[in-house]
Parts: C-alpha cells; structure tokens; sequence
C-alpha cells in the first residue's frame, strides 16, 4: 500500500512529539556550541507543525507538506526554520500531483528535501550541520530500497545511519553557523541540528508496516 | 539569575508595549513583531528594513526614526525574525525607489532575509540587500565569513542620513558595500549572559578569565584569555582589528566604543580613553566617537571595539540630523 498525506501526517506528528521531548536536550547541546536557543525554537515549532497537522484539511501529500513548511518557517525561526523549511517545500515539490506516494517515491522526495536543505544552507559534508545526519540517512534509505528491501527495512538504516551520522559530528570543527566562530572549540559537541533532524528519521519508524497494511 | 520579565515566553511583546510607551514617534505593530516610523517615508527615499533576534536592544528598533531605518523586525530573543515578518514591513514601508535591506551576517538572518526578500521581490516591490560582516575573530577561518557587530550601526546610520538626502537604491548598495571593506570590530566578554527561556547562563568564566572574540549572543568567544587591565584590552581590540582592516598609515576613523550590556559606562570611557591612545601611537586619528551600549549581548559583561575609516561622505553622513530613541543629533526640537 502507498504512503497517503495520512500517513505523512502520523510520522510528522511523531517528529513533533520527539522534538518536544528533547527540548531540554536540545537547548543543552546549543549552549555548547551555540546560543541556546536550538531547543527552544524546535519546541515552538513542532508545537506549531503539530497544530497544522491537527487542523488540516489537505489530502494530496504536496499541499501537506507546503503548510508543514510554511509552519515551521514561521514556527521555528531562527536559522532552522528556513532550513526545516526549505527541506518540507523540497520534499511537496517533488510528490506534486500525486495522490499517494511509493516507498521509492518517498525516497526521492527525501532526498530532494535534503538537498534543497544543503543548498539553502550552502552546506557541505563535514561542516557539522544537520546535512551531517540528514545526508547519511537518506542515502541509506534509498540503497536500502535500491538493493530491494522492504520499507521497513529501509526505515531502520535511515534511522541508524541518522543517528551514526548524529554521534560523527562531535568530533568535526564546525564550518558553519554560530559554532563555526568557535573554531577548535567547537570539537567534542554533538551538532545540535544533527540531532533534531535525526528525530525526522526516528520518527519515519511511524511509517513502519505501511506497506503491509 | 533574576529578570525584570512578567512572561518568559512574552518578553519580546512585553518590550514592545513599553517602546510604543516611551516612544510616541514609533508605531508599534505588536502582533507582528515590527516597529515602525510613524511617519512614514513618501515618494522617492529609499526605505530601511532591518531585523533580527531580539536581546541586542537598543539594535534595532532603538535606531527607528528620521535618518536612520524605516522599519525593524523583532525575532525572538537570539533568534531572527521570519520572513513573514519581514515581508509585512518591507511590504508596509516601500516606496518607489525600493527598500534596502541591512541583515547582519547569520546564518538565520541571512536565510530568513533571503526567502523574504524573494517573496517581496516576486510581488513586484524592488529590494536589496547590504550584508554586515564586521567581525575580525578567527581571522579567515568561518567560511560564514565574519559575523555582524558594531559597524550595523555605522551602517544603519550613515545609509539612514544617505537614504534621507535621497540617494537612490543602487547608490546606497555600493556605499554600504564600501562601509564593509572600510570597518572592523572585535569584542571580549567578561561574563555570558543568561537567555530568559533557558534560565541558566550560556557559559561559565573564572574571575582571571576573559573570552576573546565574541559574538553578540551571550556565545563563547574564538578563544578564552587571562584578564587584563584596560589597556592591555584595548591594544588587543586595537591590534586584532588593524591586522585585518588594511587601514593605511594616517587613517582617520569613526570609533564605536560599545558595551554588551552588562559593562557600565565608566569603564567605557576608560576603553574609550585608552583605544585612542593606542590609535594615536600609531599614528592615526579619531573623528568621532560613540561611546555607549548600542548593540548588545543581553546582561553580557564586556564590550566590542569598531572602527570604520572615515572620509567626508561618511562624516557627512554621520554628522547629519537623527531622531530615533537611542541616535539623538542635530534635529531642531
């Protein structure tokens, strides 16, 4: 069975609830290397994504995803929010027109979220940015799916290689946003938007047995 | 620590109500989060929107008024406004000669300027932008490039006094970008600062220490350093600056001399006293100052230094009458 905006929604719903969770953890690992207010903004975000999940009335994934968008550019602020943003607005141009999507299709909308994150952010691998855990995951969801496992399965190397590429931040020097001004201080942090956009991953496990329902 | 705050989450409102109260020449759009001229710009002047994370005050709205901006947009504290924000102001202040941008060098500010900007542009309202990277801490290494200090004032009051004797979009452009090549600023902290919704100071220091390099949000610095006396500050500031500005020899400057908040104003001057003495000795000199706090780190204890090479335009420029709640000169009461 085909991924609907329903259940695009569940794992958006799911993200928003980890984000709220780990808003103390968040703010945490931004004082490190930033100015605190990672987790905060996340919070605020998801607490605004989570309403427009709530209220909406889209069926088609592509309008879902644009208001998810619009939410968090509003919602988060910030530099995520652009971010977060230009990731939901990558992802609703390319199901445009669909009514539901194929694991394989989610895959490729993934990854042109991802790289309309990249490029908005003008990041590259290394840099000690969420592209660190954002890259790495959805390569391996795609390999996954290429290789011809299930949705499942894909999902779980997603979610792990998130979190690999999550825990391989700590030891970079940052070369992007406010930890970068930090210089070799910024070595031994966890990047803190690697760690909310792994969440994104985690949270796709919401999606698990869709294709066998 | 303790705050003068009602709601944690409300500070930003709080601060505006208050503004609007003291300051009956600014209108105050609450909901959105933008303050304005109250008169508002007609015809051909070029309109100022500037903006971003709130807990730098008085940068922005504090510089709201004749010869300075046109509109500022408030983010959260620390945190840049968003683009709705900042089309709603760019969309409410535009004239026929189109709106100039003034966005500090972060990535926030830069992205959410940009997608606003975009937007603007695409409802056909002619916009630029003039990027503030002043900062010299860590030399060339941020591929950010350096982030925005002090020269944001500069900037926002020499482009002000130009937009007010009507020079046009594309004349203001290429002066901002010559106040970017021609102004530097560095800061030390002496403590963090505390973010009103994270309640704890975003770092700690020992009494003997100080973090050399500072940004503007209560952040680590490029490197931690042993206390020293004024002087020993100021020749820092002094020398770090220099090496990265290209100043010839005889250069005279505009001095910012600014506190983050937390320093008071007679340990200012005692910098203000001593940078002069270290740019004299080398054979430099100063045609104005401004000594205060003008864009800060919330409570933070410390200051930044900025020098900006200044010829007849930007003395002009600098010189002309302003009226805004915290740039106060030459305008007939």
């Amino acid at each position: 069975m085909n991924i609907t905006a329903s259940e695009l929604k569940t794992w958006l719903l799911q993200y928003g609830q980890l984000l709220i969770e780990q808003t103390e953890y968040l703010t945490k690992l931004d004082s490190a290397i930033g100015d605190a207010d990672h987790g905060v903004n996340m919070q605020r975000g998801a607490t605004a994504m989570r309403q427009t999940l709530t209220e909406t009335t889209k069926t088609a994934p592509s309008e879902l995803l644009e208001e998810v968008a619009e939410a968090v550019l509003e919602g988060i602020g910030g530099a995520a929010g652009p971010l977060y943003a230009s990731l939901f607005f990558g992802m609703a141009g390319a199901v445009d027109g669909e009514t539901s999507v194929t694991p394989q299709q989610l895959g490729d909308a993934l990854q042109a979220g991802v790289d309309s994150l990249a490029a908005r952010g003008r990041a590259e691998r290394g840099d000690k940015t969420m592209f660190d855990a954002a890259g790495p995951a959805i390569e391996a969801f795609r390999q996954t799916l290429d290789a011809g496992d299930d949705l499942n399965t894909a999902i779980e190397a997603a979610e792990s290689a998130a979190n690999l590429g999550r825990d391989e931040t700590a030891p970079m020097q940052a070369r992007k946003g406010r930890a970068s001004y930090l210089g070799p201080r910024s070595v031994g942090h966890i990047d803190p938007g690697a760690t909310s956009v792994a969440l994104l991953f985690e949270a796709l496990t919401e999606l698990s047995g869709t294709e066998n329902s | 620590m303790s705050k003068l705050i009602n709601n944690k989450t409300e500070i930003v409102a709080d601060f505006m109500r208050g503004l609007k109260q003291s300051h009956p020449d600014l209108d105050v759009d609450i909901e959105n989060r933008v303050v304005y001229r109250k008169t508002p710009a007609v015809g051909d002047k070029v309109a100022l929107v500037s903006g971003g994370g709130s807990g730098h005050e008085p940068l922005h709205s504090g510089f709201v008024g004749l010869g300075m901006l046109d509109a500022a947009c408030m983010g959260e504290v620390f945190t840049s406004p968003t683009p709705q924000q900042i089309v709603r102001a760019i969309e409410k202040v535009s004239t026929s000669a189109g709106v100039l941008l003034i966005v500090k060098n972060y990535a926030g500010d830069i992205m959410n300027f940009e997608i606003a900007a975009e937007r603007a542009e695409r409802n056909g309202i002619k916009v630029r932008s003039v990027t503030i990277d002043d900062d010299v801490a860590g030399g060339k290494l941020p591929s950010d490039g350096g982030r925005g200090m002090g020269l944001t004032v500069f900037a926002e009051k020499i482009l002000g006094a130009a937009a007010e004797n009507g020079m046009s979009l594309d004349g203001l452009c290429e002066l901002g970008q010559d106040l970017r090549t021609r102004g530097r600023s560095m800061g030390i902290g002496m403590s963090s600062c505390t973010h009103p919704v994270a309640g704890v100071p975003t770092f700690e220091l020992g009494e003997d220490e100080i973090e050399v390099g500072i940004g503007i949000h209560g952040e680590p610095g490029w490197r931690r350093a042993r206390a020293g006396s004024a002087q020993d500050t100021a020749k820092l500031l002094v020398e770090s600056i220099l090496a990265e500005l290209a100043a010839p020899e005889q250069s005279s400057f505009i001095v910012l001399v600014n506190g983050m908040g937390g320093t008071p104003l007679i340990e200012l001057y005692v910098m203000a006293g001593e940078i002069h003495r270290e740019l004299i000795e080398r054979g430099h000199s100063v045609d104005r100052y401004l000594v205060g706090s003008h864009i800060t780190s919330l409570e933070m204890a410390g200051c930044s230094l900025t020098l900006l090479q200044s010829d007849a335009e930007s003395l002009k420029y600098w010189d002309a009458p302003v009226s805004t709640p915290a740039l106060n000169w030459g305008v007939a009461a």
